[in-house]
């Protein structure tokens, strides 16, 4: 106790010189009216050395890029992939080659066969009409445009062709491209960028594929042409998703698909369209100029009105007998494609003779609706006849111009299958002169729906035209998949 | 290279900013107007949100006359431009039946087979009645004729390339072809002033892209080799393939490509190349087979050429040319080969004639003089517009010659004082090119005789000069010597 007491005493004595000293010569310190004690001091201190570590870098192993030696190993080293897989061998590389117009009687290799190859719908091949009318565009504007569209590439009858369009549709305003292919494929990215929900058909044709995968849209599909399961996808897509008001959205339809020969129900989607409010754009390029009354299209067959479908396109090459393509619309889909369709701006401009057989071709198909009646006989009288091929059946729809063949069993492979029906193809034209195709596919090509014989009816067609092809079919057909 | 004076830039981007204020208040008033009018399409999201064809409804639609002028006859070195008028100030516009006849300098004739010729329209005649407007059918079906066949062979012969393929339309020629060379797991490396069908064609095949600068050999090899340490993105496995794509002439600058400097980078690194020759095949070269020609490059060691028919040849369509195992694998497997119409006959004769006729095997001497004449229109018109002060971008021998702008209110001024002058030409604006260095573009054809290349001058100088685009010193003119001869 003697002893405690001294030692606290001196510790308080040492305690009060140091605050005396810590204070003293602060006392008189007085910085904006507030008295410096000690402890700020202190406080001060330790701030200072909190902030001092927050702000040193965390230690991390330093990073070493390559050298410039290193770099030169890796790149001497590196193999490239050759340019081109190496061909396989037995792969069938050349294509019969015609020696006259593909009318639907033609000349292949040098033997007149009977063609059933070409999409001539309404034999306007070899018409007068419109070989005097593209003679006359020859010689007043040569051949090509020399040109895109916006810098002096829009001829007169450029112009007169997108007015004729629109008004053989019944449209506003239509726009012409200048290949069938690059129509649809630069019509979707102009509408569809990344962010809007787009649902298309499984079924859709190559060009189709490229242009929703270059809009980078979200696609969804649905199954070919099943409306059941097309419901279900726009109902699952647009329920409870409140952002879905705001966002574009699309139906992708074509009206006769060229992989299976179905025809698209359009009444069916235009009912699913408004009820779900998307937009629809209808790809007609075979069925412009042979569905409907008048050969209008797909929305003349069901009797829909023009208005309700936002966006049509097509390509010439077909029914029309001539080159390109054209979209038609509202005025204001058709004016936003003339800045923002890379096909449109980025390319020269259709051919002046190709629009002009254009024009002469609607004006023939105005005065003389009579050959869509033959037409829609000739299909009619090859269903009758194919109806009983042994080893293959018609899938196609009975309006259907492209009339789709295909194996009644597969083999299991899709190369087995396309072999056979090369083969038959192949009997058909050595040994009857018959020229009929099966349907390609590339490998870029995401379409899972099976290959098949294609034969493209025309107008132009006469019965015994048809009468050899079925009959010549029939034979080759029970002599090649009698094995099967 | 574009040399941009911080003056003109300023005074760019103040217009620039002008128009876009005033665009923005004319939304601001029409938010207003429209929300007393009924919208009748409730529930559908529009075309275009906000600010996405701002663009194209406050400044392009205000100059819309100076693009898409329709012509009424064919596009030769004289044509007759449409008259077209607007009373809602251009909002639309609309033809009239008058025509002015005006000196053509902006359409791609490089060679003067836009109009009828002597030799090539009989042919194309012939084959119209023999074959008709079109196949109606895809190439590998019922599509290929003779003529298809005879003119992959003349191609390949006239590019230098054992094998070639056809294509009707030449933007589809790059964008279909491209994914059929590579794939995922690819690299592609592109010049950063490639069209935009090549951009396309490489967005659409699934590989990885990048950009090197324009016409840069050094910043390639940078580029390659970086790429080439690194691999792909993420996993750093070693790439598939390169493949480095570069234009022959580049259709904004005129500029000729620096294709020996980047092929030898390009084989040093064992990269493959595509050469894109849209504008120069047929128009350049000492006769006419392009870049290569001209700058001494063996066609062998470019592994694809690809061109189109639309500028030289005055048809339509494209080609590529390369080995015979590519173009096989190519038939194949190329969708646009397989399922696009085959090009029209009557275009696949005009090429043929019109190849027939450069290469000298009709009988005469024209494509050697077409080559001459265009050669010395060129280089004549380059070198007297570069004398009276314009900025003229370019390289010699290209036919293709940008004079610049900048300002965005020369442009329509330029077009259409041109135009009253009876002289067309084109301008281009954003966005094909940058938002500052706005131009006008002259093509050069081998149909433009020594009085249309004189008119074309005097016109170009007075209204460069009411305009104000002189931007460099006039070369003073040659009178010192007459006056000295005078004194003496």
């Amino acid at each position: 106790m003697d002893m405690a007491l001294p030692v606290v005493n001196a510790t308080a004595a040492v305690f009060a010189r140091v605050s005396a000293a810590f204070n003293a010569p602060l006392a008189r310190a007085v910085v904006f009216g507030v008295h410096i004690d000690g402890h700020l001091v202190v406080e001060g201190l330790l701030i200072a050395v909190i902030v001092f570590q927050l702000s040193r870098k965390s230690y991390k192993p330093p990073k070493k890029p390559l050298t410039e030696k290193e770099i030169d190993e890796l790149c001497d080293e590196w193999e490239p992939e050759p340019l081109c897989p190496p061909i396989k061998e037995g792969a069938r590389i050349d294509t019969p080659m015609l020696e006259s117009a593909a009318g639907p009687h033609t000349i292949v290799d040098g033997k007149e066969v009977v063609n059933f190859a070409s999409a001539n719908y309404l034999g306007l091949i070899g018409n007068e009409k419109i070989i005097d009318s593209c003679i006359g565009s020859l010689e007043k504007y040569g051949v090509g445009s020399c040109g895109p569209r916006g810098f002096y590439g829009t001829i007169d009858v450029h112009l007169d062709c997108e007015s004729k369009i629109a008004n053989f549709l019944g449209t506003p305003d239509s726009i012409l491209y200048s290949y069938g292919i690059s129509t649809i494929f630069s019509v979707i990215p102009a509408f569809c960028k990344k962010g809007d929900i787009i649902v298309a058909d499984e079924g859709v044709h190559w060009a189709v594929q490229n242009g929703l995968h270059l809009s980078r849209s979200t696609v969804v599909y649905f199954k070919h042409n099943d409306m059941a399961s097309l419901a279900s996808t726009l109902e699952k897509l647009t329920r409870g998703n409140k952002r879905a008001e705001k966002i574009r959205r699309y139906i992708v339809v074509e009206s006769i698909y060229q992989n299976s020969g179905q025809i698209a129900p359009l009444d069916e989607i235009v009912r699913l369209k408004e009820k779900y409010r998307f937009r629809v754009i209808l790809e007609e390029s075979h069925s412009f100029g042979v569905l409907g009354k008048s050969g209008r299209g797909l929305a003349e067959h069901y009797g829909v009105p023009i208005e309700k479908i936002d966006i049509i396109t097509a390509g010439m090459g077909n029914a029309l007998a001539t080159d390109g393509g054209f979209c038609s619309g509202s005025v204001r889909v058709v004016d936003h494609q003339r800045l923002s369709s890379s096909g449109y701006v980025f390319s020269a401009s259709l051919p002046p003779y190709l629009a002009s057989a254009a024009v002469s071709a609607v004006n023939y198909l105005e005065e003389n609706p009579s050959v869509l009646a033959n037409l829609r006989s000739n299909i009619a009288l090859l269903h009758k006849k194919l109806s009983d091929t042994p080893g293959l059946e018609i899938s196609s729809h009975v309006l259907s111009p492209i009339v789709f063949l295909k194996l009644n069993k597969s083999t299991g492979s899709p190369t087995t299958d396309l072999d056979l029906l090369e083969t038959i193809a192949d009997k058909v034209l050595k040994e009857d002169s018959v020229f009929i195709v099966t349907s390609k596919k590339s490998n870029l090509d995401r379409c899972k729906l099976p290959l098949g014989i294609r034969l493209f009816v025309s107008a132009g067609h006469t019965e015994s035209d048809i009468s050899r092809l079925s009959s010549s079919l029939k034979r080759v057909s029970a002599s090649v998949l009698s094995d099967y | 290279m574009v040399r941009l004076p911080y003056t003109t830039a300023l005074t760019t981007l103040f217009s620039y900013g002008l128009l876009f204020a005033f665009g923005q208040l004319r939304d601001f008033f029409r938010k207003f107007v429209d929300w007393f009018k009924a919208k009748n399409v409730k529930g559908y999201a529009p075309i275009c949100l906000g600010l996405e064809d701002f663009y194209v409804r406050r400044l392009y639609l205000r100059i819309q006359d100076c693009f898409g002028r329709p012509i009424a006859s064919a596009p030769d070195s004289w044509f007759d431009v449409v008259e077209r008028t607007s009373n809602d100030n251009n909002k639309t516009l609309q033809c009239t039946s008058n025509t002015t006849r005006c000196l053509n300098l902006g359409s791609y004739n490089y060679l003067g087979f836009a109009a009828a010729d002597e030799y090539c329209t009989p042919r194309v005649i012939e084959s119209l009645k023999k074959y008709s407007a079109s196949t109606c059918s895809v190439r590998v079906d019922g599509g290929t004729t003779k003529l298809h066949a005879e003119l992959e062979e003349l191609a390949a012969r006239f590019v230098g390339k054992p094998a070639a393929i056809l294509f009707g339309m030449g933007y589809v020629t790059n964008s279909a072809i491209i994914p059929c060379l590579i794939g995922k797991g690819g690299l592609i490396i592109s010049d950063s002033l490639n069209h935009n069908s090549i951009v396309n064609g490489a967005r659409g095949s699934g590989a990885t892209v990048r950009v090197f600068q324009h016409n840069s050999p050094a910043h390639l090899e940078e580029v390659l080799r970086e790429q080439i340490a690194g691999g792909q993105p993420r996993t750093h496995r070693p790439w598939k393939k390169i493949i480095v794509i570069v234009e022959g002439i580049y259709s904004m600058e005129g500029e000729l490509c620096k294709l020996p400097e980047i092929i030898a980078v390009c084989k040093k690194y064992k990269a493959y190349t595509y050469l894109d020759e849209a504008h120069s095949i047929g128009a350049v070269g000492q006769s006419g087979r392009g870049v290569c020609e001209l700058l001494g490059v063996d066609p062998a060691d470019v592994d694809i050429m690809m061109g189109t028919f639309t500028k030289s040849f005055g048809s339509c369509g494209g080609y590529i040319a390369a080995s015979k195992e590519i173009i096989q694998h190519l038939k194949q497997s190329c969708p646009a080969h397989l399922y696009a119409t085959s090009m029209s006959p009557p275009a696949v004769q005009q090429v043929i004639s019109a190849i027939k006729v450069i290469l000298g095997e009709d009988g005469s001497n024209r494509g050697a003089q077409k080559l001459a004449r265009i050669r010395e229109n060129s280089n004549f018109f380059r070198s007297e517009l570069k004398k009276m002060g314009f900025e003229v971008l370019g390289d010699n021998d290209s036919p293709v010659m940008p004079i610049m702008l900048y300002n965005p209110a020369k442009i329509p001024a330029f077009s259409r004082e041109c135009l009253r002058q009876k002289v067309a030409v084109v301008t281009v604006a954003f966005p094909a090119t940058p938002l500052l260095l706005a131009r006008a573009r002259i093509c050069i054809s081998a149909s433009h005789t020594r009085e249309d290349l004189m008119k074309a001058l005097d016109v170009i100088s007075r209204v460069g000069d009411l305009v104000g685009i002189k931007y460099f010193p006039a070369e003073p003119p040659k009178i010192a010597e007459a006056d000295h001869d005078k004194l003496e």
